[in-house]
């Protein structure tokens, strides 16, 4: 991913289907696991650390919502819904049973993965923009019962508090405790993708994705497959939403709607469909764009606005930057940050002898 | 052309790069943190009440800060969305905030176990937590308002007084936004019930409940009530007036709580005309006739600028003035505790627990904030609805403290 990728002479299956194609790449990543894991809460301030953590949290979703449409070729927009269910079990296990937290995450993941593959059923049906509309139902239906089944949402503001998470017996308080809890989860979901995509379920997805009928002839069973990624995609989801949880400290509906849906599909979308970076990029981007554009417009804005107007106008400007800079990277590369990224490593590999 | 777009996106990830927070406080100021929606679901409150609290904040500069300090106000809007807020909280936390203005319920909900841990008093005035107002179990969050439990009390009471005294029989509707905010009067509206008899029907607007037609019709013609309770946000307030009217319901007989009652609703439902009678409920004043709006006013006139458009809504306007003087006098409080000395956000905290006798020329109610008592006694306005304007309808008052704050206790 990280590295210059000459000398790649695979002579075997089992070379090709390797994590690493090269010893290089294995230090790469160790060199990326340092850094982040190390380095960045050792070296960054509190504040820098919990919007990292707000990264995290936003790379699992991610990563689960590409598995379905980026690498299944289903769409959901329900995934919203998926993480409150997982928010709402895991709220439940902790105020009712005080249930530690290598419980209720699974716990959360299993139950949105049963719920997912419910409403995974219509997949099996209808496609495309069909698939959608049935997503958003389920969305719209999962909402209105949380909202409204208090023995769910623990009463009618619909929102339960839940302790931090204790790990060797110390509550997890600061941000950099945070972010080490949540990046072993990300680290857990980025393997698990990674090797589910080198195995015979992944390569299910990939065909099924790729033309269903073909998939089915060659003797993929797709009535399994598609609920098993809708399933797995909605585990993801619901771990999503007892991380979300955990670190908030509450579980709310309002945390969960609709636009959360779009949200996460807009990171697989501009990071790019199927593949494990771009869901990373993704996230990224989408979290951290509006930051960044506030961030400039707070430090540039006096050159164009008196500091009355800044006020009103750093909220607006940076929406219709935020959307702007979308489009602008779409437009350069329809297939997302991903390629993107390769695309600039494939030019400076030759650089300067491009021609 | 591959190689000039990839350089141009590089070229544009630099230039992002370049910008980075603005951290460093001056010595001499006091930092509240303030967070804002002027762009999300909630801005037709957030584009007035917003530039208010910066207005009170120069204000309040203009005449020499607060004890010899000068007041920053540093404002982040969150788009009504969490993450952006825990965003907000975390960076303003960081650049030393004796205390926070948020903004949302779902947002102070989320913060509200933050704001323990990091010891840091907030406001969330007429949203967030109605059991909030015990101060014992949640030390940080102060809703200095009426909470929406001493609103469904206090429109009761109003009823009450209005019917001549005795609701045993009459009919109450009680018309809520479908989300847990609307919900949350319903538990006080039933305890009520017992003890004063009257019959309730509650009515679920699903949201964003900009089609009322047949749900107002239900209403007027089939349950046909004594009065109406409008517990209502957004655009449908507008909407619920509009549809009362052209089924003929006199609109003397509805009440619209906290979020139901800024000239924009009655600007969106058609003007004065139609709104003629309709009862607002108010936690700050409304209207024009307060001092500080006077100064306000002579503040821009004095730089030579017209006073802000965001003026003419006096209702939302003058919430925001209240907000901002609340934060002002705690850190007031703060600093005199301190001997002079800048105040760290526990003593600010301390500064809220011993809010009294401040009333900003009749626009803040006689709020007594103690360590039990975050909300400050939960008193309202009853303004109506008369001739163009707003009219003052009833003085400060508050009802059935004690069914409120047996609901606050039966809460944990």
């Amino acid at each position: 991913m990280f590295h210059r990728e000459s000398g790649v002479f695979k002579t075997s299956y089992a070379a090709d289907m390797g994590l690493y194609p090269l010893p290089i790449a294995r230090w790469a990543v160790a060199a990326f696991a340092g850094l982040f894991i190390v380095i960045a809460p050792l070296a960054l301030s509190e504040y820098y650390v919990s919007i990292l953590n707000l990264i995290l949290i936003a790379c699992v979703g991610a990563l689960g919502l590409n598995i379905l449409v980026g690498y299944t070729g289903q769409i959901s927009i329900g995934h919203g819904a998926f993480m409150s269910v997982g928010a709402y079990t895991a709220a439940n296990l902790v105020t009712q049973l005080h249930a530690p937290f290598w419980i209720t995450i699974p716990a959360g993941g299993v139950m949105a993965a049963l719920i997912g593959a419910v409403v995974g059923i219509p997949s099996l049906r209808i496609k495309g923009i069909y698939l959608a509309i049935a997503t958003l139902a389920a969305q719209l239906i999962i909402e209105w019962t949380i909202n409204h089944v208090p023995a769910i949402s623990g009463g009618v503001q619909a929102s339960i508090q839940v302790p931090r998470p204790t790990v060797f017996g110390t509550p997890l308080r600061t941000q950099t405790q945070l972010y080490l809890f949540l990046m072993a989860f990300v680290v857990l979901a980025i393997v698990g993708t990674s090797n589910l995509m080198r195995s015979r379920v992944g390569r299910a997805f990939i065909a099924i994705r790729d033309q269903d009928i073909a998939a089915e002839i060659i003797g993929i069973n797709i009535f399994h497959y598609k609920l098993w990624a809708f399933a797995i995609s909605s585990f993801y989801a619901g771990v999503t939403g007892v991380l979300y949880t955990y670190y908030l400290g509450i579980a709310n509906y309002e945390q969960f709607q609709l636009t959360v849906s779009i949200d996460y599909l807009a990171m697989i979308i501009i990071g790019g469909l199927g593949s494990i970076l771009g869901s990373i990029l993704g996230a990224i981007f989408v979290t951290l764009l509006p930051i960044l554009t506030r961030w400039f417009l707070e430090d540039f804005g006096w050159l164009f606005f008196s500091q009355a107007d800044l006020l009103n106008a750093i909220p607006n400007l940076r929406l219709i930057m935020f959307g702007g800079l979308i489009i602008f990277f779409l437009v350069v590369e329809p297939e997302g940050l991903n390629r993107l990224w390769r695309n600039i490593r494939n030019y400076f590999r030759v650089w300067p002898f491009s021609y | 052309m591959r190689s000039m777009t990839a350089l141009a996106t590089i070229a544009l990830a630099a230039a992002l790069s370049l910008a980075g927070p603005a951290m460093a406080q001056q010595k001499g100021e006091i930092l509240i943190g303030t967070q804002c929606d002027r762009t999300g679901p909630t801005q037709i409150v957030g584009i007035r009440i917003c530039p208010a609290f910066q207005d009170y904040v120069n204000l309040v500069n203009s005449k020499g800060g607060v004890e010899g300090f000068k007041i920053v106000a540093p404002e982040i809007d969150n788009e009504y969305k969490v993450p952006p807020a825990v965003e907000a909280y975390e960076r303003q936390k960081q650049q030393g905030a004796v205390s926070m203005s948020l903004y949302g319920t779902p947002q102070v909900q989320a913060l509200n176990q933050k704001l323990e841990e990091d010891k840091i008093p907030s406001t969330s005035p007429g949203f967030g937590i109605s059991a909030s107002a015990d101060g014992k179990r949640f030390p940080y969050l102060f809703p200095v308002a009426a909470t929406y439990w001493s609103q469904g009390a206090a429109a009761v009471k109003f009823i009450k007084d209005k019917i001549g005294g005795d609701l045993k029989g009459k009919k109450i509707a009680y018309v809520f936004y479908d989300n847990p905010a609307g919900r949350e009067p319903v538990p006080i509206l039933e305890d009520l019930q017992k003890t004063e008899g009257y019959e309730l029907r509650t009515f679920a607007v699903p949201p964003p409940g900009v089609e009322m037609g047949a749900q107002v019709l239900d209403i007027t013609q089939r349950y046909r009530p004594d009065f109406i309770i409008d517990h209502l946000f957004g655009r449908s307030p507008s909407v619920a007036i509009k549809e009362y009217k052209r089924a003929g319901f006199p609109l003397t007989k509805v009440i619209g709580l906290v979020w139901a009652s800024a000239e924009a609703d009655i600007d969106a439902a058609g003007g004065w005309q139609v709104a003629e009678g309709y009862h607002t409920m108010q936690f700050a004043g409304a209207g024009d006739d307060f001092p500080v709006r006077q100064d306000i006013k002579a503040m821009y006139k004095a730089q030579g600028k017209e006073p802000p458009k965001e003026m003419d809504d006096t209702v939302i306007y003058n919430r925001g003035l209240l907000v901002a003087a609340v934060h002002i006098e705690a850190v007031r409080n703060a600093i005199k505790a301190n001997g002079g000395q800048k105040p760290t956000p526990e003593q600010v905290k301390q500064g809220f627990e011993s809010l009294h006798d401040f009333n900003l020329g009749g626009l803040v109610p006689p709020l007594k904030i103690t360590g039990e008592d975050h909300e400050g006694g939960g008193w309202v306005q009853v303004f109506q609805a008369k001739g163009g304007k707003f009219v003052k309808e009833t003085d400060w008052f508050r009802a059935y403290p004690e069914v409120v704050s047996n609901a606050v206790k039966k809460a944990e």
